[in-house]
């Protein structure tokens, strides 16, 4: 089976692991997911701080692209793309003048018939139903499911899960053997796009987030979402120099523990990227 | 400042807030949800409820010093006050707005100078190659803060995991990515 893919920069480069990941995962569930030709960044945090046209330009080009290729179903693992397709999404079905603007700046066509499915919704559709008899080596731990932000919210327009304690990768990581733990920060923000300009703010935030799940007896942290990984992972200094102790939970993609819990190779999982050694 | 009638019917910032996202500041009963639940409202110097109170007055004063806020721009959209606000008030919405406002009028507070910094660099970027390219965006941050010193351990270390691309992803139709930067930045002036 074949279903379209949209990887987005970070997994092409500081967040290779989860495109690998991902692909490994796919591949052992014989899903080719083909990667939509000649696609663009979709803007992230900086378009639609600075510029809303361009915020939903440059997103429809990317669903155009997948149109025009004839993918009618698109996996988009970073949770902030996938936000910024979504909410585009929905922005132009409900605004003639502005889908004529974008459909102008692009020069592509734009029906909005392509379907976009986060990690957890891909996993769900064709992963879990034959996850369990798949588990070779249940990833027996206590884990903390951190979901973050944008793959939750605004439930408005996104429509998945909770916003307030979600519970889809908890089941999933259930059904890979681990025990998932009830915590206080797996909605809390990380400080996403502030890792770069403003250091300390993720340190205080994502220092909340592993501080609490190191409490409640977590030893790994579970994330849906590249800028979520590199701030709990990459600036795991400026945690725990917040935290004023040396914290070594390791943090995972949905798509590694599970990969692990399949006997997957730990290489091919990218886990020897991570800044924060992967010991479980 | 503007005191002008938009189509709202509403005077001021709160009516072209309402014109441009539908969100209705009128709306706000000051209940302090947002403010509550917000990540980054002990670093602001208005907190969202504040912010929106702010607005409901239509004072060119008050509505000139909410452009000129810290608080908009150390917003990160986490998207934690609409989710939590009882009037269903789309805040995130409203910021976004606020912002282009504030960086089109050269409003931006001077404390936010890192923060619109790295995203006009990401912005940058992605005008060039279609792809964002995180050397050249590293890079283009330190030239445009001098900021030179800080983060440098991280490329080397970043490089070592094979995180870091040194050659730009090019996309084919990089003339049809500069086409939507330059129609989208018609109305724009940054």
């Amino acid at each position: 089976m074949t279903l379209g893919f949209y990887p987005g920069c970070s997994l092409k480069g500081s967040s290779r692991e989860y495109s690998e990941s991902v692909l490994a995962v796919s591949k052992a569930f014989d899903i080719n997911l083909e990667e939509i030709k000649d696609w663009n960044c979709c803007g992230a945090t900086a378009a639609h701080n600075m510029n809303k046209e361009l915020s939903l330009a440059l997103p429809a080009r990317i669903l155009s692209l997948a149109e025009k290729q004839g993918l009618t179903e698109i996996v988009v693992p970073c949770a902030a793309c996938y936000s910024r397709l979504t909410v585009t999404k929905h922005e132009l079905s409900k605004d003639a003048t502005l889908k004529a603007a974008v459909t102008e700046a692009n020069g592509l066509e734009y029906t909005g018939s392509v379907s976009v499915l986060n990690i957890v919704q891909f996993l769900d559709k064709y992963i879990t139903p034959n996850l369990e008899n798949r588990v070779v080596k249940p990833f027996d731990h206590k884990v903390a499911c951190y979901y973050g932000c944008l793959l939750v919210r605004p439930h408005e327009i996104l429509k998945f899960d909770r916003e307030e304690d979600p519970q889809s990768l908890d089941v999933l990581m259930l059904k890979a053997g681990a025990t998932p733990i009830d915590w206080a920060f797996k909605t809390e923000c990380c400080g996403a796009g502030l890792s770069v300009s403003r250091t300390s703010s993720v340190g205080r935030l994502s220092g909340k987030i592993i501080g609490d799940a190191k409490d409640r007896g977590a030893v790994a942290v579970i994330v849906a979402c590249p800028m979520c990984h590199s701030n709990l992972d990459m600036r795991r200094d400026a945690i725990n120099s917040y935290l004023g102790e040396k914290i070594d939970i390791p943090v995972l993609y949905i798509t590694q523990a599970i990969g692990l819990a399949l006997g997957l190779d730990r290489k091919a999982l990218g886990l020897q990227r991570h800044f924060v050694k992967v010991t479980v | 400042m503007s005191s002008d009638t938009h189509h709202s019917g509403i005077a001021g910032l709160g009516g072209e807030v309402l014109e441009h996202t539908e969100v209705k500041v009128s709306h706000c009963y000051q209940c302090g949800k947002c403010s509550a639940g917000c990540p980054l409202s002990e670093e602001m110097d208005y907190p969202p409820s504040v912010i929106m109170r702010m607005l409901q007055t239509g004072n060119p004063v008050l509505e000139d010093k909410v452009l000129r806020s810290f608080s908009i721009w150390v917003c990160l959209t986490c998207e934690m006050c609409f989710a939590r606000c009882p009037m269903s008030i789309d805040i995130p919405k409203m910021m976004d707005f606020l912002r282009e406002k504030s960086i089109n009028e050269k409003k931006a507070n001077p404390k936010a100078k890192e923060i619109v910094a790295f995203h006009k660099s990401f912005l940058d970027s992605i005008k060039f190659t279609g792809r964002l390219y995180e050397i050249g965006l590293f890079v283009d941050y330190k030239t445009r803060t001098l900021k030179i010193l800080e983060d440098l351990a991280l490329a080397p270390k970043m490089m070592k995991r094979g995180k870091l691309n040194i050659i730009p992803e090019l996309i084919k139709d990089r003339s049809g990515i500069a086409a939507i930067f330059r129609k989208s930045n018609k109305k724009n002036k940054n």
